[in-house]
Order: structure tokens, then C-alpha cells, then sequence
């Protein structure tokens, strides 16, 4: 029970953070420029060490979601999900800029019963708290958390009008469209937490490829009070970018591996509010 | 990519005003001949090509774009983006087929193709320098652009020329009337 509670807390608070340990989440199209009228993008989903290998666990694919260029909801086809990876298609039939995005909101945290602190199972969310707290129960600490894993494919020329942002956990708001980046060129996206610009937010990009080469090239960018950071890109490829907030080291939700000491597991404080963005972009030879 | 090219015009706007001046509108013909070489591979397939201008500060302007047009469902569509700087450039903004810029696919050799100012795709010139280029990728195989830079109106007897490395063999641009 123990056991299964601790790896449900860990499995949570990788979807959550997308960074926690060494693992990563990623999604990944076959092509993010697309030519014609008519046309299909195929995307492999892992969590994974390395990028983009898939190696460790197949991302879930029941909660991803498509929409449209003209802001309907488009259908997630040939789901398969696999023992590394899961893999779908999105049918594209109208002209511009899709998203395919996991997005979750909902509460981390605990709570004390028959002296021992438990955590809220994974999944659970404002609506479903009452239930998920068991009679007795007593000291319960939640914090919102909020992930958000995304991308784009641009059929024919971009465009922009999905980038409205919802005001819910981390979002970024492009300045150069994502599906319009080009090698050599800087690219300036702005990230915003609940809908306001998220300034000093730690940005962390890295190209895939990893397996091949000894350097990780890993990128850490700061927004500045704007939101907003600059990247320009050293070479072509499939980037994958993150960014959390909240939650920090040793703090609540942070993740507690088999060996962590089993005395007393009490927080340190009241959980933090946390959120999390991932993203893939393509970056296109000159 | 751009092995060499001569430029044989002296650009400026002294010469686009003199030009203008002098003799309005003597030339009125680009010329352009673009050597699709002749490869030896295990798989060939003749390239898609596209051929725009550019003008700083305009929005560039699609000439030719020779493609597998005559697929069924428009399937030869969807390896335009394959043409990846005049995808971006203009390309990605266009329908297709484009009506006379659109064309078949052309054989290794010796291709002409001739655009007159003031009609079809070329539109009108003013003075000015421009950039004619030439973007060829090929399936299965590679990908090559030159560029040709000219001024407008041009001198009498100007050619201006650039030879390819791979994708593209000598490719030259005249004028005439």
C-alpha cells in the first residue's frame, strides 16, 4: 500500500514537472512544416532519459488533446501505446497552425491519518478532493499543480490565433511562431504563470540527438520581467524545452525514491503551487 | 552551396536612376537558363524547383514552381515544403496550383524560361536591385540554392551568372526586350 502510494506520488510528480529526476516527456511529429491540403503528422510520446529515444516509459495518450486551426477540436487517431512509447495521428485538413497538447490541473498534496502522513492519490482535483480524503482524515495540504506538455505543426503558413493563452498554470506565448524557426535566427518566446508574465522563470533547451554525442548542449535560459527569453538556435534539429516553478528541491511533491528515509515523512511547509511546460520545436536548416 | 557567382552589373541607385532616365523600360525580359544536372543514382527522381525574386523590404514574388502537379489529390503538394527557403520565403502563403507559375517537373539538362515585366508572375519592376533565386530538392536526394543578384532596369548585355554544386548546374540570367 506504502509502495504503491510512494510510486504514485512519483509517477505524478513526473507528469507534473516533466523534469523530475533524469526523466523527461516528450512528444515528437514526424514534421512540424507541412506542404498541401490534405496531409498527416505522426507523433511518437515517451518519457524517456535520453532525447529522443524512446527507452523507458510510453506517455499516456488518453489525455492528449488537437485543436484545430480554426479553434474545434480535431481527433487523436491510430493511438497505440507500446513498451517505450505511444504513438498517434493527427489528420490535418485545414490550412494553419495545430496544437497536440497534454494539459492537467490538479491538486498535490496530503494529509494525516492514524499518525502517518498520506498523499492525495494522483489525478485528483479540486472536484474530486472530498472523495479522495478518507473519513478521519485530519491536517490536509493541497497546492495546485498545473502541467502543461505541447506542440505545433503548421500546415501551409502559420498561424497564431491558438495562442491565446487560458490563464491557468505556465503557458508560453509565442513571439516567433514555433513552427516558423529557422537555425543561425533568434527565436523570443514569453511564458506566463496563471495568465501573467512569468519573470526570472529557469528555461532549460536541449537538442535531441543526446545518445550520440558526449555533451549534453544544454541551454539555461532566464525570462526577464517580461516573460520573456531569446533563443538562437545553433543548428538544426528537434529541440525539447522545459520549464517548472514551485516545489523545489526537498519540498513537497518533490519525488521520494525507495531509499528515502521512512521516519518522518512530514513536509517541510504547506506544498507549493506548482507548474510545468514542455514543449518540442523544430528548427529548420537555413 | 554558392560556389561562385559574377556579377557583371554595377548595382546602386545611380544606376536605377540613370537607368530610368535614359531609357525607360529598354529591357523588359528576364532570361533565365538553369542546368538541371544529369546524376548518376541508384534512384532518380527530376526535382521540384522554384524560382522567386526578391526585393528588400517587398514580399518576394513566386515565378516558377515545377512540381509534381498532376498527382492525383494534389499529392505532389506535399513535398513543396521540401523547397524549404522558397517554402518559407513565399511558398507557404500560395494555393496550388498557381496559375502560370505552376509546372511539370523538368528534365536534366538545359532548362530556358523567359518572364516579362509587367506580366504573368513578374509583375512590375521598378528600379531597383533584386535577387532572382533558384531553389531545386530533389526526392531522395538533395537540395541546392543560388542566387543572382541584378539590378532593374538592367545595362545592355549584362548576364549575370552562378553555377551550382550539386542539385543545380550552371544556372545564368539575361535580358532582353
Amino acid at each position: 500500500m506504502k509502495a504503491r502510494l510512494l510510486i504514485a506520488g512519483a509517477l505524478a510528480a513526473l507528469t507534473m514537472s516533466g523534469t523530475a529526476q533524469a526523466h523527461r516527456q516528450w512528444m515528437l511529429p514526424s514534421s512540424t512544416v507541412l506542404s498541401g491540403t490534405d496531409n498527416w503528422v505522426t507523433v511518437d510520446a515517451a518519457i524517456s532519459n535520453d532525447l529522443f529515444y524512446f527507452e523507458h516509459h510510453p506517455m499516456r495518450t488518453d489525455s492528449i488533446t488537437v485543436t484545430q486551426p480554426d479553434g474545434s477540436a480535431g481527433k487523436v487517431e491510430n493511438a497505440a501505446t507500446g513498451k517505450y512509447r505511444s504513438t498517434f495521428d493527427v489528420h490535418l485538413t485545414q490550412p494553419g497552425t495545430y496544437r497536440i497538447a497534454s494539459v492537467s490541473a490538479g491538486l498535490m498534496g496530503s494529509y494525516m491519518l492514524n499518525g502517518k502522513r498520506e498523499r492525495l492519490p494522483r489525478g485528483t482535483t479540486k472536484e474530486t478532493l472530498a472523495k479522495a480524503i478518507p473519513a478521519g482524515a485530519t491536517d490536509v495540504q493541497t497546492a495546485e499543480a498545473a502541467s502543461r506538455n505541447e506542440i505545433f505543426v503548421t500546415l501551409g503558413a502559420p498561424t497564431a490565433n491558438l495562442f491565446k493563452p487560458t490563464g491557468v498554470g505556465l503557458e508560453m506565448v509565442p513571439v516567433t511562431h514555433p513552427n516558423d524557426l529557422v537555425s543561425g535566427e533568434s527565436a523570443t518566446f514569453q511564458f506566463l504563470l496563471d495568465g501573467k508574465p512569468a519573470s526570472g522563470l529557469k528555461v532549460t533547451v536541449i537538442p535531441g540527438g543526446i545518445r550520440y554525442r558526449d555533451a549534453l548542449g544544454q541551454m539555461d535560459l532566464t525570462t526577464g520581467a517580461d516573460g520573456k527569453l531569446s533563443i538562437t538556435w545553433p543548428q538544426p534539429g528537434m529541440y525539447w524545452l522545459n520549464a517548472s516553478t514551485g516545489g523545489g528541491e526537498g519540498g513537497p511533491g518533490a519525488a521520494q525514491g525507495e531509499g528515502a528515509p521512512q521516519a518522518p515523512q512530514e513536509p517541510a511547509g504547506p506544498p507549493q503551487r506548482r507548474a510545468s511546460y514542455v514543449s518540442t520545436l523544430e528548427v529548420l536548416a537555413p | 552551396m554558392q560556389i561562385s557567382h559574377k556579377l557583371l552589373l554595377t548595382g546602386g541607385a545611380a544606376l536605377g536612376a540613370t537607368g530610368a532616365l535614359a531609357a525607360p523600360a529598354q529591357a523588359q525580359t528576364l532570361n533565365l537558363t538553369v542546368n538541371i544536372p544529369r546524376l548518376s543514382v541508384a534512384e532518380y527522381h527530376r526535382p521540384y524547383v522554384a524560382i522567386w525574386v526578391e526585393k528588400e523590404g517587398a514580399a518576394p514574388r513566386t515565378l516558377s514552381v515545377w512540381y509534381d502537379y498532376d498527382m492525383k489529390n494534389g499529392e505532389g503538394t506535399k513535398w513543396l515544403r521540401d523547397v524549404r527557403q522558397w517554402w518559407r520565403a513565399s511558398g507557404r502563403t500560395m494555393q496550388f496550383p498557381a496559375d502560370g507559375i505552376t509546372g511539370a517537373t523538368r528534365a536534366p539538362g538545359d532548362q530556358k524560361v523567359a518572364f516579362t515585366a509587367g506580366k504573368g508572375p513578374l509583375g512590375q519592376l521598378g528600379p531597383g536591385n533584386y535577387t532572382l533565386v533558384v531553389e531545386a530538392a530533389r526526392e531522395v536526394g538533395g537540395r541546392e540554392v543560388v542566387r543572382l543578384p541584378f539590378a532593374w532596369p538592367p545595362k545592355p548585355g549584362a548576364v549575370v551568372r552562378v553555377k551550382g554544386a550539386s542539385e543545380l548546374g550552371a544556372v545564368s540570367l539575361s535580358f532582353g526586350k
